[in-house]
């Protein structure tokens, strides 16, 4: 289904997106099994209608808000972003979405609001991944405030112009453009302010594996595989890598976030 | 079963065993030709080719106890050929990772085995399971008598070395490298002599 009236955004990269067919058949969404093809296989049962969103926590004005009034409650911008997951592949992806800024300001965040968590649907019957302990369900994910507020992050409501296919997260997602694509939380069902740190699912279960920050950065390796080159999805068997970026070359709009900041330690 | 008809087996069955354990690398090739090995075909090549390794590694181990279960003798002239398919699936793994995952950056290749305990064991097991393949020839098996036997015995601790490799890869679902394990501790066990009239020396 299309989504009517999207805006360009200066926010976009000009790199070459990923083929419609990679980005919405390679993914990993543990929800619905942990090989890159089950999602896409497993997703139908994900139902995306009706589907609200429960906002409390540190906020004057804590409340519900369902995806028809989010579609047509914000302007929906395409934003074109490089995606970096953990595992050394990357995509480029032409999402559908709207700065995630935007919707917490309605709930009126209060001052002790110093962190945003988010939570996915935990519900086997559709979910049947969650039917196996392989995480600690539901998938949890939090982001500084400051970080929640800045305009690369949106929450995407689709991509290549139409509503989000079930397996990339439909029909509500995080996007964080600067950071390895777990923290960009699917299938939202649940956002709170809190004033400590919240808990985040990979960071919980291998703390020195995942940080809480988990921005992408060349120079802190995954105790298990380099972190300084890439694979580019779609580019074939003889590409080779490319060199990995420093916030996956969004430096210049987030690197001030972390100012002061021993990013080996909060990696 | 009389000795010729168990030569017929064994003449018939050689290339049938040969052309089955080429099928996956067929099958890989085929993928990769009609472009439907997906959007990271390097990763499924590292993936399926390591696979192999492991599930042939384990075919192999299968064949005494399966003998000795049966009474079948001839299966053992199968093992020396099984044993080599799970070298050659290894080398397409190692050539893989070097060649199409690394680029021959010698640098990352030795950091990587250096660093990451996984990559040091896969690698060890690697180097391991060449000197097993060089002396499967008839030759060194009679050259090296009854040493032969103890060095073929180090494919028990390739094949540990083989699973931790896999357990020690996977992020959260380990559902897989443990079957594998289960499977390989099984054909371990049924090794251990302590069964009365086991006392032969299974290999």
């Amino acid at each position: 289904e299309a989504i009517p009236n999207l805006k360009p955004s200066p926010l976009s990269t000009d790199e070459p997106p990923t083929s419609f067919k990679d980005v919405s058949r390679y993914n990993n969404f543990y929800e619905f099994g942990t090989e890159k093809y089950d999602p896409s296989t497993n997703a139908q049962t994900l139902r995306t209608r009706p589907w609200t969103v429960a906002v409390d926590g540190e906020c004057e004005s804590p409340g519900e808000i369902g995806i028809e009034d989010i579609l047509t409650g914000f302007t929906q911008e395409e934003r074109i972003y490089r995606l970096r997951c953990v595992e050394a592949w990357a995509m480029v992806v032409p999402w559908v979405g709207f700065p995630l800024g935007d919707l917490l300001q309605r709930f009126k965040p209060t001052s002790k609001a110093r962190y945003v968590a988010f939570e996915t649907l935990h519900d086997p019957e559709q979910m049947p991944g969650q039917r196996r302990a392989v995480l600690d369900w539901p998938y949890r994910e939090g982001l500084r405030m400051d970080e929640a507020m800045h305009p690369l992050t949106i929450l995407a409501t689709g991509l290549y112009g139409e509503l989000l296919p079930n397996q990339n997260g439909a029909p509500l997602r995080l996007v964080v453009p600067w950071k390895y694509g777990f923290k960009s939380i699917k299938s939202i069902v649940r956002i709170r302010f809190t004033e400590q740190e919240p808990p985040a699912t990979w960071n919980r279960m291998q703390p020195n594996e995942y940080g809480f920050y988990a921005n992408v950065n060349p120079e802190v390796d995954h105790p298990r595989w380099s972190q300084k080159r890439h694979r580019v999805i779609g580019e074939g068997l003889f590409a080779g890598k490319r060199e990995t970026l420093p916030f996956n070359g969004y430096a210049d709009q987030v690197a001030s976030l972390y100012s002061g900041m021993d990013l080996r330690r909060f990696f | 079963m009389t000795p010729s008809r168990t030569e017929t087996l064994v003449r018939v069955g050689k290339p049938l065993v040969f052309l089955l354990c080429l099928a996956p690398m067929g099958h890989l090739l085929w993928r990769v030709v009609m472009e439907t090995i997906g959007a990271n075909p390097v990763e499924t090549l590292i993936h399926a080719t390591g696979d192999w390794t492991l599930r042939l590694l384990l075919i192999t181990l299968a064949v005494t106890p399966l003998r000795r279960l049966t009474g079948q003798v001839w299966l053992i002239r199968f093992r020396r050929q099984l044993g080599l398919f799970a070298f050659f699936y290894a080398c397409l793994h190692l050539t893989a990772y070097l060649w199409l995952d690394q680029f021959f950056d010698w640098r990352a290749i030795i950091e990587d085995i250096v660093k990451r305990p996984y990559i040091t064991v896969g690698f060890a097991a690697f180097v391991l399971l060449i000197p097993l393949a060089v002396t499967s020839t008839r030759g060194w098996t009679r050259r090296l008598g009854r040493r032969w036997k103890t060095l073929h015995r180090v494919v028990y601790f390739i094949a540990i070395l083989g699973v931790v490799h896999y357990l020690w890869l996977v992020k959260a679902d380990r559902f897989e490298p443990i079957l594998y394990g289960v499977i390989l501790a099984g054909l371990l066990a049924f090794r251990i002599p302590w069964r009365k009239g086991n006392q032969s020396g299974v290999n």
